[in-house]
């Protein structure tokens, strides 16, 4: 096993996450604005800014996702047992202790099996869920009519709230988790460079140098 | 150099061709440019007389017009009677109990005064049946010199007027040159219409709130549509009548139009906003506009774009409390106070002795429910439950009724009599100089109800009441400009304008809902882990820097 350098977020991955991150903001915003946590906006500036957020993420989901399937990215995110219990036994004992991370990063495989469940969940379950009810919500005048609409309108807001506060929560655990580790710079600098110090194998290490060589950075 | 001489020439030249210019630009125009008609009434022959009587000049009006008088009859202007398509109830003035003066029956003269027509005394007989009975004048006088006498059961004043006397609309009466109103004649304007019917109820702007005086002459602030200085539509611009037949019922309103704008040719039969505007009148191009549009679906136009009603300074009334009548003064004599004061300075009644307690606002904020356009009046046919608000009339509609949307109101609220022993609304006998029965002047309820329900044909058992009412008014006249519509954020927050509205949706009207009640408990226990998690980890390290 040997520590390399090595890009772990392409160009995509980056540009995705740092435009989601505003995007999510501001929905964040301006959405609480809407359901009347907050009055620190008109209400029509709210609803402009909501929908457009809106209409720009659901198309940065659609490359994401695309990306996903045509890279391979979707892998990372298979959920597995393997170390899992290590990883809920470090941040629930070992942490407390300064034990290190039981978890070593590998290039193919960037997430711990905490880490990757966490992640599957979110996309699996809480964002569909949010951009499942938005459209309902978006296009209420189309189903409208139908009956019981006035009953399922409620529900529907319900859930977006309710999907709303859960991504909340996960960014809130997000950053918090950043705390974590050797330094809070530590975590971000790959969200912004791309490059993480992983282990390789030296077949990984041999693959890389000869063909990707752009994604490992010189030996030091 | 040119001469003074020619200077003098060249300009008496021009002044003579500038001259000969207008003379003929004068002949070209008729003298009823700009009035919309073919006819100039004031040269026809047979109205070039001396008329001593308003059924004379109608009679002249009929040698022309001779289906007019037909078609007059007709109509609700008419006979006051309407019978409702939906629910087949007996409607109109001549039928209805209301929480002003209550009903017409018994009080003809002072009602009867705002008659299309001349001359009728009683409510249990039809209108008088003479085709000269009807008043063209009341609705096609242009001079704005025509005005009947309030207790006049139709009558126009004379050519001798009583000192002191007075229009309904309250101002001092003149004498009605007839010749004059009927040489004047042409289509109805504001005045026409609003002479008497911003008047209803006994004065300016008390009965609908949404049709005052303001109205005769308005700025765009007050109604976009009828602004002197914009579209200067008048009544029938919208209320289109087709042979003397009105459209725009308040008995039985199009609450929802889905129809929409008519191509040219078709469709000239309503009086709704789409009908205009069309059934998706904001630019469905934009974002808000797309949503203002979905909105339309189940909020009535009226309910955004007439933000506040009684406008202008003219108050309307709001509270009539008839229990309290019948105080006099230390002198022993009936009484009024007046301690409202509109925003334009005018005294109003807040006490009368003839008619009890009243309470007046202005720029008022409408209320609001769900409306399908049938209104059903209590009349003499709803129990009266002692202890409990009498609605007078009642509205229907819900949220998955397809023809209703919600819609703004002015609620008139009350107490007005009732028979104690048949719980039913009364008819109390209210006008009528010199009579026996007549409250205004004997002050005795029994005989009043006594009179009035034999005036409108029910029964008074001998004992009474007084109980709380409320009643309805569509709010629907006094469109603001667009950019006075009511904002989102007014309906959009907790205890909104639409806070006690059923069925629907109003995104920010309950912040924590269940959804968020049960997010903020997630949020609040992620909070809480990281918390404990985080102090955990500061304790750890600390006691491994101490060993």
């Amino acid at each position: 096993m040997v520590q390399r350098t090595v890009q772990i977020f392409p160009p995509f991955e980056r540009f995705y996450h740092w435009a989601q991150v505003v995007l999510v903001i501001l929905m964040t915003y301006t959405g609480f604005r809407l359901y009347g946590i907050h009055e620190w906006m008109a209400y029509d500036q709210a609803v402009l800014w909501h929908t457009y957020s809106a209409l720009l993420l659901m198309l940065l989901w659609v490359f994401a996702i695309f990306w996903h399937l045509t890279t391979g990215t979707w892998r990372h995110y298979v959920p597995t047992t393997d170390g899992l219990i290590h990883v809920m036994r470090f941040y629930s004992f070992g942490i407390f202790k300064g034990e290190d991370h039981p978890y070593r990063k590998v290039y193919w495989r960037k997430h711990n099996p905490l880490q990757s469940m966490a992640y599957l969940a979110l996309k699996v379950l809480v964002f569909p869920l949010i951009w499942i009810t938005g459209i309902a919500y978006l296009t209420y005048r189309l189903w409208e009519p139908a009956a019981g609409s006035g009953f399922w309108i409620e529900i529907v807001g319900n859930l977006h709230v309710l999907a709303a506060f859960g991504i909340l929560s996960f960014i809130v655990m997000h950053l918090y988790l950043m705390t974590t580790g050797h330094s809070i710079w530590h975590h971000i600098k790959p969200m912004f460079n791309g490059y993480d110090v992983v282990d390789l194998t030296p077949a990984e290490e041999a693959y890389l140098e000869q063909d990707e060589p752009g994604r490992i950075k010189p030996a030091e | 150099m040119m001469s003074v001489k020619s200077l003098i020439g060249i300009g008496f030249a021009l002044a003579v061709s500038g001259a000969g210019a207008a003379l003929a630009q004068e002949a070209a125009t008729p003298v009823s440019a700009g009035t919309g008609t073919t006819v100039d009434h004031s040269k026809l022959e047979i109205l070039q007389k001396d008329f001593a009587t308003g059924p004379e000049v109608t009679a002249a009006c009929l040698t022309c017009h001779n289906q007019a008088s037909d078609q007059v009859k007709q109509s609700i202007h008419w006979d006051w009677d309407y019978e409702h398509p939906e629910t087949g109830q007996d409607l109109g003035k001549n039928n209805v109990i209301n929480s002003y003066c209550v009903g017409v029956a018994a009080n003809e003269p002072r009602c009867t005064s705002c008659h299309v027509g001349y001359g009728w005394t009683d409510m249990n007989e039809p209108p008088p049946q003479a085709a000269n009975a009807v008043d063209c004048l009341v609705c096609h006088d242009k001079s704005d010199t025509y005005f009947k006498i309030p207790a006049g059961a139709g009558k126009p004043f004379g050519k001798e007027v009583k000192e002191g006397a007075v229009t309904n609309t309250g101002k001092p009466a003149k004498p009605v040159d007839l010749t004059l109103a009927a040489q004047s004649v042409g289509l109805p304007d504001r005045d026409n219409c609003g002479n008497c019917h911003f008047y209803g109820g006994g004065g300016d702007n008390v009965k609908h709130g949404d049709l005052s005086s303001v109205l005769h002459n308005p700025d765009e602030s007050i109604d976009v549509h009828m602004a002197e200085e914009g579209l200067n539509f008048t009544c029938s611009t919208c209320h289109v009548s087709n042979e003397h037949q009105w459209h725009g019922s308040r008995y039985n309103v199009t609450a929802k139009d889905t129809e929409g704008a008519p191509p040219p040719g078709q469709r000239h039969d309503v009086s709704t906003c789409e009908s205009c505007h069309d059934t998706e009148p904001h630019d469905s191009l934009t974002l808000i506009g797309f949503k203002l549009n979905s909105h339309r679906d189940k909020i009535a136009c009226q309910t955004c774009h007439i933000p506040t009603y009684a406008k202008g300074g003219v108050p309307t009334k709001t509270v009539w409390d008839w229990s309290t009548a019948g105080r006099m003064s230390d002198a022993g004599k009936p009484y009024k106070e007046a301690k409202y004061e509109s925003a334009s300075g005018k005294k109003k009644p807040t006490y009368v002795t003839q008619k009890g307690d009243f309470e007046w606002g202005e720029d008022l904020e409408p209320e609001y429910y769900w409306f399908d356009g049938q209104i059903q009046y209590a009349n003499t046919d709803k129990e009266v439950v002692p202890g409990e608000i009498m609605l007078v009339n009642t509205i229907s509609g819900s949220q998955d009724d397809d023809t209703a949307r919600v819609w703004p109101f002015k609620v008139m609220r009350g107490k007005q009599p009732y028979d104690t022993e048949r719980n039913r609304l009364l008819y109390p006998h209210l006008f009528g100089p010199g009579s026996e029965t007549a409250y205004w002047g004997k002050w005795d309820w029994d005989t009043s109800f006594e009179a009035g329900a034999a005036a409108a044909g029910t029964e008074y058992s001998g004992s009474y009441d007084f109980v709380s009412t409320e009643m309805f008014w569509p709010i629907t006249h006094m469109v603001a400009p667009a950019k006075d519509a009511v904002n989102c954020e007014e309906c959009h927050k907790k205890d909104g304008r639409l806070a006690n509205i059923a069925g629907i949706h109003i995104p920010g009207a309950n912040p924590m809902g269940p959804g968020g009640k049960l997010g903020a408990l997630i949020l609040a226990l992620t909070l809480a882990g990281i918390l404990f998690h985080g102090l955990a980890r500061l304790f750890g390290r600390n006691s491994r820097k101490e060993s």
